[in-house]
């Protein structure tokens, strides 16, 4: 069996793993290595071919290919080493990797460090538990996407989407613009679980109808699908009896949720946070096993893919100083916990920091909050961090930092708390 | 009169606006946070514009299809029409990045460019 | 010329597939037609894959007695075809003072059977034994001889021994009615026109009383049955170790609870009255039961661990036992019906009845020489060292291409299974033959790629691939292709 070494190797070459492996290698690391299971590097951006991506990194809005080539570029004139068509099997003790690939077979790596950037991936029916028969045109959005942009297959002719989230929108529109008919967007929740702009841009532009506090609560069809019956729900989800009612389609695409992929992370040991899925980490990246990293949806889902390259940039330059044996290991660690209204937080935990520079805390609301609203950090009852928010949606990550010296004070006690609440409501 | 309902999409805010409009003249924008907000609503009730993005065929590449968009956002109304002629566009591989597909799209003076290369096929893989 | 065969089996599934295995012993020419687009398609791939130990039919039965048999002779079947089995040993859980008797009874009866290996235990010890069993429990019994094993894995091994040794198999082949002289079959009018015979097996589970009925009056009626399911991740399978039933109730073994032979946590079934044997939607409410039953057992179930539900029809006969005879008005027939539990642990046993049968009735049986009894499954990478591996991957690459991530399933793999004896023609024909498609992800990422592969093997396009024949078609057209 081969076997390489290397100072960092980034476990996937999406948005994390590239800026991930560009940013290692940039800060000083001799050898970085990206593994990429598909046939070409990108993760998931080659199948996303709307606009919207980079704004903020680039000052431009790219596809979801343009963006992954800048990226590809920059880390290949860093002198990263890009591997596709390599599937890591597992990762053992000591930061060993074991992967196979076509050519060659089985490989063994042995890092320094290694950055976990498998992303996520989608919650299916059987998730939900969604009865019925089990026709064929039954997809999650995100496989729809990729046969309809890569192999270049349309899933089917007539379209009932299930889920609002950004992946369904998109897909509203890319079935549309293929010729296919979109008869209806579901969503359970009282409000869009997307973005606003694909509001407009998928939904209402091609007046798709869009049913909020709706689910599916039937699939009918013996071989293909027929149609679904859709039911409005309550508060608590459950459908209402009587308001069903049947919608003809060949096809339901699913978009009810993105879960981190940390199958590797799991044999490996790595300690998971229930909330995200993912790995607990500090403001570092570092995982619960000191030398492994993770940045990107494996660690939480995030909606900006900016946001994701920015995250996996910090791990890169984390593990690269790993590597080289320069990065400190906390004496200490504040644990960060959700408070008021917030979901999660990452990074869980936060340690002292050496360099003076702030801790930057990313969260998700519960419930939306559409009017000013605040989002704070406390330790105890005393308040380290706070800002104004024009709004509060689950659909937008949101962040706050924590200047260094804060976080010297609250040293004493063992944990900060982020709340995002609404002054104006008394909450 | 007429009250128009919108959600800018400017920014990632997505305000909700009012246009009001008297006949086809714009006379005021509520609900605005910011200056762009009455910018988006005029252009959004005169002239519509969007990105658009899908994918052309491609014969002898390293896969079927290239994912191609406009250059800058198109009028609304030529979303569909353009999709359906962008479905009978056959382009030969090597294809680079940001080619030409289509110049002025259905006369409105913008390009439809590819989003990446697709080089011509390497040969049965692996 | 009418294609003729000494013997038509009807039904390729578990029962089936095993008859023709034992036929294709001997130097005959048979035919096993199923009106599925694969093997196996009906009872065999939706139940509760568990090899019962034998305690639970009543004593004199057919039901009884092949069962015990058929139990033992699962090591060497199951070891001849290369079939994995899990001998771990059932437990049924008593909850109440009540249930305690029951389980004696059970006891009894096992006893009376000739089930070995029977054991009445405390709640303590199964708490041991099981520590994710409810604090309610009472008491257990437990039957060592009691396993889990995958239906269809049996099934499809059985159809692809007895082709190698020379049985036809035709799918997509309905059998209409009988072409009839006097009191014998001469042939099968089929879906696909006449076929001569000499003698006719009737294995066709739900339709069997159907068949039957053509070829004289009969007591059996068969009902359907469904059952629902609930399959948990494999995280979840860490939970219990084995097989874990409730009490029985008169109408059902009740909902379980058992491990898999793959791994995962499965829960079911429960028992519903259906009018049509195509009935195979769950519902709402059945899933909702399946859990709290399964919930009764084992508390902490989460139901946030499903990754898949769905149901299998029992064919349920009205006789009170397993029908297994020569036709009164068809002498060369023999026709088995009401096959539901513990019909998959029987069907060893009740192939060598069958052919019992035959050999009385007449049909002389001269034994094959070149006959092979023993068969190899494709290999499965994820279960090979990495020796196995590296060596699979140097003779052919497409093993070191790994294509379904949660199930760990290679190019390699898939390949083999489309040009197997019982070649896998559709998606699902695929997943069970691979477990492609099978974990967490349920076919999210290996969707597109299986599709390419499959189509490229096939020599067809993907336009025209279906999920399990008909018009279950994958995807409608080519992007780009203007619709029909």
């Amino acid at each position: 069996m081969k076997s390489l070494n290397c100072d960092v190797l980034v476990i996937g070459s999406g948005p994390a793993g590239l800026a991930a492996a560009a940013s290692a290698r940039e800060t000083g690391a001799e050898s970085v290595l990206v593994l990429e299971r598909n046939r070409e590097l990108g993760g998931i951006l080659p199948q996303c071919i709307h606009t919207g991506f980079g704004v903020r990194v680039f000052g431009s809005d790219l596809t979801g290919p343009e963006y992954a080539q800048r990226w590809v570029e920059r880390a290949a004139n860093a002198g990263v080493e890009l591997v596709t068509g390599t599937m890591v099997l597992e990762i053992k003790p000591k930061l060993s990797v074991l992967a196979t690939s076509p050519r060659g077979g089985l490989l063994e790596l042995h890092a320094e460090a290694i950055v976990l950037a498998m992303g996520c991936r989608e919650r299916p029916r059987g998730a939900l538990a969604i009865p019925g028969s089990r026709p064929a045109g039954v997809y999650t959005a995100g496989t729809a996407q990729r046969l309809v942009n890569i192999e270049g297959y349309l899933p089917g002719e007539n379209v009932v989407i299930l889920g609002s989230g950004d992946i369904g929108m998109i897909m509203a529109r890319r079935m549309t613009l293929e010729g296919a008919h979109v008869a209806a967007m579901l969503e359970i929740q009282p409000y869009v679980s997307g973005l606003r702009r694909n509001l407009v841009q998928c939904v209402r532009d091609y007046d798709i109808p869009l049913y909020t506090e709706t689910t599916v609560v039937e699939v009918r069809g013996q071989d293909r699908v027929q149609e679904i019956v859709a039911a409005r729900v309550d508060a608590a989800w459950q459908p209402v009896a009587g308001s069903e009612w049947t919608i003809p389609c060949d096809t339901l695409l699913l978009s009810v949720g993105l879960i981190p992929e940390n199958e590797l992370s799991r044999q490996v040991g790595i300690e998971l946070d229930r909330r995200t899925s993912g790995p607990l980490v500090d403001q570092h990246y570092q995982t619960s096993i000191p030398g492994i990293f993770a940045a990107g949806n494996v660690v939480h889902v995030y909606d900006l893919v900016d946001d994701v390259s920015e995250a996996a940039v910090e791990a890169g330059r984390a593990a690269a100083n790993w590597a080289a044996g320069e990065l400190l290991t906390p004496d200490g660690y504040l644990q960060v916990e959700a408070g008021a209204n917030v979901h999660h937080v990452v990074p869980q935990r936060v340690g002292h920091r050496s360099d003076g520079a702030p801790a930057k805390l990313a969260c998700r609301v519960q419930r939306p909050i559409e009017q000013t609203a605040r989002i704070a950090v406390r330790d105890g009852n005393q308040v380290l961090a706070q800002r104004r928010l024009r709004y509060a949606r689950p659909s937008e990550m949101l962040d706050i930092e924590v200047p260094a010296r804060q976080l010297d004070e609250a040293r004493g006690s063992a944990r900060l708390i982020v709340d995002v609440t609404c002054p104006e409501r008394g909450q | 009169m007429e009250e128009r309902d919108l959600i800018c999409v400017t920014c990632p805010v997505g305000c909700n606006l009012t246009a009001v409009l008297e006949g086809d003249e714009l006379i005021e924008v509520r609900g605005g946070g910011c200056r762009r907000g009455e910018a988006f609503a005029r252009e959004e009730v005169t002239d519509p514009r969007r990105m658009l993005a899908t994918t052309v065929r491609v014969a002898g590449g390293d896969g079927p299809l290239v994912p191609v968009r406009s250059a800058e956002p198109l009028p609304k109304a030529l979303l569909l029409p353009a999709a359906g002629l962008l479905r009978r566009v056959v382009l030969k591989a090597p294809v680079p990045l940001h080619q030409v597909v289509v110049p002025d799209l259905l006369g409105s003076g913008i390009d439809i460019i590819t989003s990446r290369a697709m080089p011509a096929a390497q040969g049965p893989r692996d | 010329m009418i294609p003729t065969y000494d013997i038509v089996v009807i039904g390729a599934g578990v029962v089936g597939c095993l008859v023709a295995r034992a036929l294709s012993r001997y130097q005959l020419k048979v035919l096993l037609i199923e009106k599925h687009a694969d093997v196996g398609e009906g009872t065999t791939k939706a139940n509760t894959a568990i090899m019962h130990a034998g305690y639970d039919a009543a004593p004199g039965t057919l039901k009884a007695s092949l069962n015990v048999a058929g139990n033992a002779m699962y090591d060497q079947v199951c070891g001849e075809l290369d079939v994995d089995l899990s001998r771990c040993g059932t437990h049924v859980v008593g909850l109440r003072a009540a249930d305690l008797n029951t389980l004696e009874d059970l006891y009894e009866r096992g006893r009376r059977n000739g089930v070995p290996g029977l054991e009445l235990i405390d709640g303590d010890e199964m708490r041991r034994r099981e520590p994710a069993v409810t604090p309610e429990c009472v008491g257990a019994l437990y039957a060592s001889t009691g396993g889990i094993v995958d239906p269809f894995q049996l099934c499809y091994a059985a159809a692809e021994n007895a082709i190698t040794n020379g049985v036809r198999l035709w799918l997509e082949t309905e059998a209409l009615g009988f072409e009839r002289e006097g009191s014998l079959v001469r042939g099968v009018r089929t879906s696909r026109g006449m076929v001569a015979a000499r003698w006719v097996v009737i294995a066709a589970g739900l339709w069997a009383d159907e068949l039957m009925a053509q070829l004289g009056e009969h007591d059996l009626a068969i009902t359907p049955r469904r059952g629902q399911y609930l399959l948990l991740d494999k995280r979840a399978g860490e939970m219990v170790r084995g097989v874990l039933f409730p009490c029985p109730t008169p109408i059902s073994k009740g909902i379980v609870v058992t491990r898999t032979i793959h791994g995962n946590l499965m829960l079911g079934p429960n028992a519903e009255h259906v009018t049509d044997k195509r009935e195979l939607a769950t519902t709402a409410e059945g899933l909702c039961e399946v859990m709290s039953g399964a919930q009764s057992l084992v508390p902490a179930l989460d139901p946030r661990d499903v990754i898949r539900t769905f149901a299998g029809l029992r064919a349920s006969g009205n006789t009170g036992d397993f029908v297994i005879e020569r036709l009164p008005a068809a002498q060369n027939v023999v026709a088995l019906g009401g096959i539901e539990s513990p019909g998959l642990t029987a069907a060893p046993a009740m192939a060598e009845r069958v052919v019992d049968l035959l050999r009385e009735a007449g049909l002389a049986l001269q034994e094959r020489r070149d006959c092979q009894s023993i068969r190899h499954s494709i290999p499965r990478f994820a279960e090979l060292t990495n020796e196995q591996r590296q060596a699979l991957i140097e003779r052919d690459p497409r093993y070191g291409n790994v294509v379904c991530r949660c199930e760990m399933v290679t190019e390699g793999e898939i390949v083999a299974a489309c040009h197997a004896p019982v070649p896998a023609r559709t998606y699902d024909a695929l997943k069970r033959r691979t477990r492609v498609g099978s974990g967490r992800c349920q076919g999210g990422f290996d969707t597109p790629l299986v599709l390419e592969i499959m189509s490229r093997e096939l020599g067809v396009p993907p336009t025209e691939l279906t999920k399990k024949g008909d018009g279950s078609r994958m995807v409608a057209r080519r992007t780009k292709d203007v619709p029909a």
